[in-house]
Order: structure tokens, then sequence, then C-alpha cells
């Protein structure tokens, strides 16, 4: 049996996606900008893509920007708002959970005067509204926060969140990365008060190469790069019409069955948690207990289970299970090839064993209960024989 | 300009009557590099110098840069090739050769001719004046030094005329093929591919052995060695590298043996299965990359304890090296990058905090009667299940 668990590294594309790009590339390769027909026609996919996303958000067509990804987004989102507002202030604020590629064009705003907060989260991964309320300055620019960690799935109060930034100061911009929250939870921008959302094409079984911005239309904000004027000389370049295409069509199949895929997914993540908690050596990360001492999977992301195995690296693990074609990922995929640990895990305050020993297991509406027993049995029989062989 | 090369080599001159089994490996060699060159090339021999004559249009970096990895070649001579239409011809041609190779003309330089055809009409110091003199006459900012000229521009008679005046550095060492067969143990690490690296250039031709031991290591690791192996290519021709799964002898050491000791049993097997192998591929020699000191594994206490399960030599070119010159070799052969890529290899697994670092031969054979029941049917196993395949430099 194979069991891909990797799902918040990337996702498997749906075959109707694939489907409809191939047609594009094939036949209506047009340039959007040409004024001939072929122009017009490829125009059709991005208008069509458009309007999926926008349907799915709930927000104005004229609001989604497309760019190569969650990178891009978050990039744009963080300095292009930087650059068109510290006139009134240079402060940001975000959380230290975040993606790199937050964290990582913060380190770079920091580099450019601007002065940035970071929000700490409890054991579960979750920020504390008070911290926030505590930090919302006058001159705070910016928020960002993100909308589910990729490496625990913990989920944040993003309208709580959203709630309290414009009740303490309206003019301070709302920025959530929703790579891997979106289509694993209800995102309304306009209702939750978000003014920028990041997402990711790979990870909602679409295409790489590809993302988009939602932008609320009030928002100032600045390009980062420049060319042709293409997307109201936000976000110049030639569109990537199939990938698009591709987005527009993989954000309405995921949306339109979401409710009965997370509901399914959430029994499989506690169906799970309550297997795995009685495995040798193996810690759950990032999951809360109700008061009845059971898995409070509901307020965790359905499809993201985090789990470290006492005394046995990760990398280990992740060997042994790929040998018995179960593919998961050690801690975070982004930063795993840097020796790094994991910077969400740290900031929940885990000890270094855990922190060396984390799994990370990303589910999709395609992974079925029989691979999990699959997996359990296999875990089982992993850490029993490998846990033999600890460094003295 | 140039279409013709002079290949020189060092030692192979001094060889006595053994030379032309040197020389004919490093036409083979030369010939062999230069097919994976564009253009045709005509490579032959006449006495002390090899010739290269390119037939057709050729990228002359791409050609210099397959040669330089040629082992055996001590330098590359871009030459230009004339027939002999007398003395006033050469001198014209002289001096259209200088012009077109060194546009600053505000230089140093002398004449260097070499007769060896005997019955031309101008001996070798009648030739040096009179081209001498033609450069002067035409470039008159030239200046003589016979001493220490910056241009040192030869002109050899023979059948034909030869002019030339750079000499490109080549790697030296003899050509490949003409000593034998040794099996390099191949990591993931910066000295092994340059010990490979440092044997080959002697003439010695490679195969290798690597030891994989999953889970604990990764496919990426093992990817790793067969792109260091690729870079040895380069110099050292194909290369069998052959893959042993060695993470059950491991995990069986590391159950019956003192930790401290795990290192130094673990090399033991890894250099006893490494000569079997050597010994059925017919291999006359070990490689490895120990340099003493460098860990624990590698003080001279444990290399003499590593190298008493050996019956072949085993060559050890870094022994006397320091890491920072390792790594200036590394970088030459284009390895470093590779060799830095953060992947674990199976020797550091398991390490103790405090390795033996003066472990006594006795005591660790006594502790490895441990291993009696299991060892022998678990390295039959390692060597049968093995994969071995051909790496080269080409893509």
């Amino acid at each position: 049996m194979i069991s891909y668990l990797d799902n918040s590294a990337t996702t498997r594309v749906f075959p109707e996606v694939v489907e409809l790009m191939t047609k594009i590339m094939l036949e209506d390769y047009g340039n959007p900008s040409s004024v001939h027909m072929k122009g017009v026609d490829a125009e059709k996919y991005v208008t069509t893509a458009t309007k999926q996303i926008a349907t799915a958000l709930k927000v104005n067509e004229k609001e989604i920007f497309f760019t190569s990804g969650g990178t891009e987004s978050d990039n744009l989102a963080l300095i292009g708002c930087a650059n068109a507002n510290n006139r009134a202030g240079k402060h940001i604020i975000t959380t230290k959970i975040e993606h790199p590629a937050i964290l990582n064009t913060c380190k770079y705003l920091e580099s450019e005067g601007y002065e940035i907060s970071y929000l700490s989260v409890d054991e579960y991964g979750v920020i504390s509204l008070d911290e926030l309320e505590s930090l919302i300055r006058k001159d705070t620019i910016l928020v960002s926060i993100m909308h589910t960690n990729n490496e625990v799935g913990s989920v944040q109060p993003i309208s709580q969140a959203g709630a309290l930034i414009k009740k303490k100061n309206p003019a301070t911009l709302f920025h959530v990365d929703a790579v891997q929250g979106f289509t694993k939870a209800e995102i309304f921008p306009k209702k939750q008060n978000i003014d920028l959302l990041s997402v990711s094409g790979h990870k909602i079984h679409g295409p790489k190469g590809i993302g988009f911005l939602y932008i609320n239309e009030k928002v100032k904000i600045k390009p980062i790069s420049y060319g042709g004027g293409q997307q109201k000389g936000l976000r110049n370049g030639t569109l990537n019409v199939p990938g698009i295409a591709g987005i527009g069509l993989s954000c309405k199949m995921a949306t339109d069955t979401m409710k009965a895929d997370n509901e399914r997914l959430y029994e499989l993540k506690k169906y799970f948690l309550d297997k795995v908690k009685d495995i040798d050596k193996v810690v759950i990360n990032g999951c809360p207990l109700t008061e009845e001492g059971e898995f409070d999977v509901y307020k965790t992301a359905p499809h993201i289970i985090n789990i470290s195995v006492n005394g046995l690296r990760s990398e280990v693990m992740l060997h042994a299970l790929e040998d018995k074609q179960i593919y998961v990922s050690a801690g975070s995929a982004c930063a795993s090839h840097s020796k790094k640990e994991s910077s969400t895990l740290k900031s929940m305050g885990a000890d270094a064993q855990r922190m060396d020993g984390a799994l990370r297991l990303s589910m999709s509406s395609m992974t079925t209960k029989e691979e999990l027993d699959y997996v359990l049995l296999t875990l089982e029989e992993t850490i029993s024989f490998y846990g033999r062989f600890t460094r003295k | 300009m140039f279409s013709s090369f002079i290949i020189k080599y060092a030692e192979i001159g001094v060889k006595g009557k053994n030379r032309y089994l040197f020389e004919d490996a490093l036409v083979r060699q030369i010939k062999y590099a230069l097919k994976k060159c564009e253009g045709e090339f005509v490579v032959s021999k006449t006495p002390g110098r090899i010739f290269l004559d390119a037939q057709t249009e050729f990228d002359y970096d791409d050609v210099i840069s397959h040669l330089k990895k040629v082992c055996g070649i001590s330098g590359i001579c871009p030459m230009v090739r004339l027939e002999d239409e007398g003395i006033d011809k050469l001198k014209e041609e002289v001096v259209k050769y200088f012009d077109e190779t060194y546009p600053d003309k505000n230089v140093t330089f002398k004449v260097c001719a070499r007769r060896s055809r005997k019955n031309y009409p101008l001996d070798s110091m009648e030739i040096n004046r009179e081209v001498g003199g033609a450069l002067l006459d035409a470039f008159p900012e030239l200046k003589v030094d016979v001493h220490e000229p910056q241009i040192e521009l030869v002109v050899e008679v023979r059948e034909k005329i030869f002019i030339y005046s750079e000499i490109i550095p080549g790697i030296g060492g003899m050509p490949l093929g003409t000593n034998g067969k040794a099996m390099l143990l191949l990591s993931g690490g910066i000295d092994s591919p340059v010990a490979g690296y440092m044997i080959a250039r002697r003439g010695v031709k490679i195969d290798a052995v690597y030891f994989h031991a999953p889970p604990y290591t990764s496919e990426r690791a093992k990817q790793k060695v067969v792109d260091l192996a690729k870079k040895v290519s380069a110099y050292a021709g194909p290369i069998y590298l052959h893959t042993i799964n060695f993470t059950d002898i491991q995990l069986y050491i590391y159950e019956q043996c003192p930790h401290e000791e795990l290192t130094i049993i673990m090399r033991r097997y890894m250099m006893m299965i490494a000569e079997m192998i050597a010994k059925e591929t017919e291999c006359q020699a070990l490689i490895t990359g120990e340099s003493i000191g460098q860990v624990a594994s590698q003080t001279t206490h444990s290399l003499a304890v590593t190298n008493e399960v050996c019956t072949l030599p085993v060559f050890r070119p870094l022994i006397a090296f320091d890491k920072e010159d390792i790594v200036t070799i590394s970088k030459q052969i284009d390895a470093y990058e590779t060799s830095i890529q953060p992947y674990e290899d199976c020797c550091t697994i398991f390490v103790a905090k405090h390795p033996v670092t003066k472990p006594n031969l006795a005591y660790i054979k006594r502790h490895e009667e441990n291993l009696a029941e299991k060892i022998d049917e678990l390295v039959k196993t390692a060597l049968e299940t093995r994969e071995t395949i051909i790496v080269t430099d080409e893509d």
C-alpha cells in the first residue's frame, strides 16, 4: 500500500485540472494581452478562474491578484503594504510561528528600518489575543497572522483577531497567510476583517507555480516588481493562463466538497490520534484536549497531524516509513533542508528530544482510513524495531 | 588561430623500455577525453612528444578543459604548425603569431629555437637571431631578456616547424591504466573523493564502494555519493560503484559490542568487505581518505587496528594532509560543493560521545567474538545484495 501523507508539502493535482490545463497549453495558448481572438479566448479562462475564486471567498473579482505562489503572495502583501503605508508608521506585528516566507520577509523589512513584533504562542501553537491587543499601536501599519500552521496544524483565532485589530486601530491592515488553511476551514475576508489573504495553488490539488493574493480594494499597496502593467500594474508579467485556470478549478472543486471532506478528515484525525497515542514512545504535538480528556481535533486543522517519537530522530523514522511507501515530513517540509529545529515546536516550548523526533503527517481528501490503519501498524513496527537502537 | 597542440608529459620520459606502454596509454586517454569534445582530432606520437591536430572546427576552451583532466599530461602547448618555406616566410609567420597572441607589446621576450632536423640551413643560434631581429623590427617596444623573459617563444624545427609560447599546465601524474586498479572506500565526505582523484592521477584505475545504512542514511545521501563518484570519474574514467547495505551489520555490532568501539569495529568490517569486493574484481589495493588524527577512528592507533584486517596494500594519499589542503584539492576537482551537502553518512549515526582513540587490538578482537553467531551470514548477505552501477562523468 502507498500512503502519501505529505499534503502540506504539496498535493496531487485533480485530473480535471490537468485536463483543463493541457487543453489550454495545446489549444488555447494565447496571451490574454493580445488583441486578437486567441488573446480573447485565453482571457476567458482568467475571467472564469477569477470568478471561481471570488465566489469561494465571497469577495469582488477585481480583488484577486494572481502570483507565482504562496511565497510571492506573502512578499507582495508585506513589502507592498509596508512601502505604501510607511508614512503612517513602521510597526508590523506577526507571530513567531509563521512560514519562512513571512519570517524572512519580516527580517528584510527589519533591515529596512521597520520594527517587527512577534507574537508568542501557547503549548498548542495558538496566539494570545490579549498579547495582540497590547501590541497594536498608533503606528502599527500591518498585522500578519497565519491561518493554519504548516508544522503542527494549529488554527489561529482569525475572526477575533480581525475584529480586535479594527477596533484598536482601524487603519491597521490585516494580512492572513492561508496557504495551509484555505479550503480546510471557512474563510471569508469581508466577514473576518481580512484585508489581504495569501493562497497557493499546489496545496489545494492545483498546479505549482501559481497562487493568488486577495487584496481588499481599499488597501494601499505598491508593486514589488515592474513590467507590462498586467493586473493593474500591481503584479506585472504575462498571465500564467494554464496555472490560473488550474487554481480556479481546483479552488472550485475543493470548496464544493469542503464541508464533507473536512468532516471526514476530522474523524480520521481523531481516529488516528486515539490510536497513535498508545504506541510506545509517541507523543502528540499541538492538539488540545476537551474537558473529558478527548482530543479536541476541531480546534485544529483537519488535515495536519504532528507527533514526536521519543529517542528516534525524525529523519530515521521518515526513511524507515519511506521504505514501506509511507511518505511524511520531518517538522516542516519547507524548512527540513536546513538543520534548524522546528521554530513552531520550539515556540510551543517543546524540548530538544521532542523537536528531534517530530513527524508531520498531512492528509488530503484523497486519504483513506485503510491507509491510516496501515500507517499505524507500520509506525508501531518501525518504532519497536528501531527503538532498540538509540544513541547512548 | 591554434589548430595543433603539443602534449607534454613528465615522468613517462624517464621510463626505460616500458616507455611505449605509457605513451600508448596516454594517447588512448587523450583520444578518450576528446570523444567528449566536438570536432575531429588526430593524436600522433613522435619520440618525446605527443601531437594533437584538429581536423575540423572545434571549441578551444572545451578541448583545453578536457585535456586538463587527463592524467599524465604535464603541459599543453597550443601551437601554430607551418610548412618549411624558408627563413623569410618563417619570420613573417612568427611576427604574425606574436601580434595575434600578445596585444600588449610592452614586454620582454626571448626566442628559443630547437632544431631536431639537422639539415635545416640555420642552426639554433642563427634562428634565434633571425627571428628575434624580425620581432624587434616589427615591434620596437619589445625588449629582449634572455634570463627572465616574460614570453619565451619556441620555434621548433622538425619535419615541419612549430611555433608556440604558452604552456598550459596539465594535472601531471601518469596515464590512467598504467598502474593497475584500486578500490576506493567512498563516503559522502570531502576526503575520499580527493583520495580517489590523487591515486587515479598516478595512473591507477578506480572502483568504489559505498556503505549505505537506510533508514539512517537517505536516498539523497546515496545520490550524493554517485555525484561525487562522477566528479572523480572526470579524471579516473568510468567507475564501478558498489553500494553495500550496511544497516544490519551496523545494528548487530551496536547490540553486541562496547559502544566506544562501535566506530572502529564498524570500520574494520568496512575494510574487510571492501577488500572482499576488491579481490573479486581484481583490484590490487584499497584507497581511503584517512588522515592522521582527523577523527577518533583515524588516530595512528586506530589506523593500525583497522589496517589489521587487510592483506592488500591500503593507499592513504591524504595521510599527512591538513584539512585545509584537502579542501583546496576538493575545490580544484569541483567536488567540494557536493561534499558539503548536509546528508548524514553512516559513520556518524551511532557515534559514541567518547569513542576510543587508542584502541587495543586484543580487546577489539575479543569483543568481535561477540559477533561470531551471525556476522558471517550478515557479511555474506551484504555482499550478495550489493548494487553495482557504472558511473561516468557524462550525463
